[in-house]
């Protein structure tokens, strides 16, 4: 007999989770509830996390930003919430185009972002705006809590770095200096799962590149050498500064790199081939618009 | 378990729900409550849109605990209690946007929930807000036909 377990606030939230290990966290459910309708899992109990009202907002610390676990994808959209909320999309502008992507109106109005990373897919749109960002997970339990960098989180398909007696609390991002960027590519142009997606985020603050390929890998993933290298033809040509064209054999040169990050396979949904390709096409679709981006801030 | 909500106005409550079931089973096997439609049971298909504490929501992906205490709208609360249909349901007939009218309920609570927000929606706005309604039949000029008219009966100048 699975039981239901309604934690109302945070400090029950992380109790309960220490009693019951085998509870399954559930926030939107729009993950969760399709595994049970479908057969797919039984836990011995359901952690409902949707009241507790500490997972709701977000705040500012020392340059960064803290968003809330149960934080919806409408809410970093803006299409829902109040002002308040919207302003958030507004400074986490990668993360917002990722969310705009997800499902439709009435998923993006339940399910949230720690939902996704919890659930912990390989196509999770919010993943790789999350790794472009170098964003951290803040995860809790009743022994403490403890920030995991967002490369360390997610540790196989579906797996991540969370204790069984822990809970993701909030996404900490330090918002980029630059343009962000996220594509996607599925089988149509709504309301479908990633084929490959890719983020970009530019920080001519600090002279960095992040990127986030997600889809093509056991796990979402950086592309760390691409980012190295247009970091470093960037920097050495001066062009944070002079914000003049990137040269094609940049941009090119770019694109390859995130494709050969990539460690894609053959699924139902495309094969390991064209999700490389698709991947070299939004690298450098996704760098053109955020150049542009940058160049047009200075007008 | 026990789950009480508000539903269309009146405190309902339902005994022995098992604890994995969606606030859909609740609604249509529980509560008499079969106008929210159950297709696809994984939010891709928008036939069982329900406001749960007026925000639209897929019912058959919140479980139904989760409900408990909330308050919901199906597409049993539009008309008014003396049977007279909502302008939006009136549209849709007149716009002949309903052909087996299994979509409709969810299409209806979708299109409510845009226009209390947009009032005059462009056709762009409309066609975004009832992306994650599907309607299997092909209707859709019929349907934003007929949200079109509604706006234009809701507005306070030509309402009626």
């Amino acid at each position: 007999m699975m039981e239901f377990l309604r934690a109302r606030t945070w400090q029950e939230a992380l109790a309960a989770k220490a009693e019951r290990r085998d509870a399954l966290p559930i926030a939107g459910g729009t993950d969760v509830m399709v595994e049970l309708n479908f057969d797919r899992r039984r836990p011995a109990a359901l952690l409902d996390l949707s009241p507790v009202p500490e997972l709701r907002g977000w705040h500012q610390a020392d340059g960064w930003l803290a968003v809330g676990a149960g934080v919806t994808y409408a809410e970093l959209t803006g299409e829902r919430g109040q002002a308040e909320r919207r302003e958030l999309g507004r400074r986490l502008r990668g993360l917002a185009i990722a969310a705009r992507t997800v499902g439709s109106p009435q998923i993006r109005n339940r399910g949230t972002i720690g939902g996704n990373l919890g659930s912990a897919s390989p196509a999770g749109d919010c993943h790789p705006s999350l790794l472009a960002a170098r964003a951290e997970v803040e995860v809790a339990s009743v022994r403490g809590s403890r920030r995991i960098g967002i490369d360390d989180f997610f540790t196989g398909v579906k797996r991540s770095a969370l204790a069984p007696d822990e809970l993701i609390a909030a996404v900490w991002i330090r918002p980029p200096s630059g343009p962000e960027q996220f594509a996607k590519i599925g089988t149509r142009n709504a309301m479908v799962i990633a084929v490959a997606a890719f983020a970009l985020a530019l920080d001519p603050e600090r002279g960095l590149v992040g990127t986030g390929i997600g889809s093509a890998a056991p796990t979402p993933v950086r592309a760390l050498a691409a980012e190295s290298f247009l970091a470093g033809a960037i920097g050495d040509a001066g062009l944070w500064e002079s914000r003049r064209p990137l040269p094609e054999p940049v941009m090119s040169e770019f694109a390859a790199l995130v494709s050969a990050a990539a460690r894609p396979i053959d699924d139902v949904r495309g094969t390991a081939g064209y999700r490389r390709h698709a991947l070299g096409v939004l690298a450098r679709r996704t760098l053109g618009w955020a150049w542009r981006d940058y160049c047009e801030e200075a007008r | 378990m026990r789950v009480t909500a508000k539903v269309n106005g009146v405190t309902r409550l339902a005994d022995d729900v098992w604890p994995g079931e969606s606030l859909l089973f609740v609604l249509r096997e529980r509560m008499g409550l079969p106008g929210s439609k159950n297709a696809c049971e994984q939010g891709e298909c928008g036939s069982c849109t329900v406001y749960l504490d007026g925000v639209p929501v897929c019912a058959c992906l919140v479980a139904a605990g989760q409900a408990d205490g909330g308050e919901i709208m199906t597409v049993e609360g539009l008309a008014a209690a003396d049977g007279e249909l909502h302008p939006l349901q009136q549209a849709f007939i007149e716009a002949g946007a309903v052909q087996c009218g299994f979509c409709t309920p969810g299409l209806l609570v979708a299109a409510h929930d845009l226009l209390a927000r947009q009032p005059d929606p462009a056709d762009a706005d409309i066609r975004e807000a009832l992306a994650g309604n599907l309607c299997r039949c092909t209707g859709y000029e019929q349907i934003l036909a007929a949200v079109r008219t509604a706006a234009d009966l809701m507005r306070p100048e030509t309402g009626r």
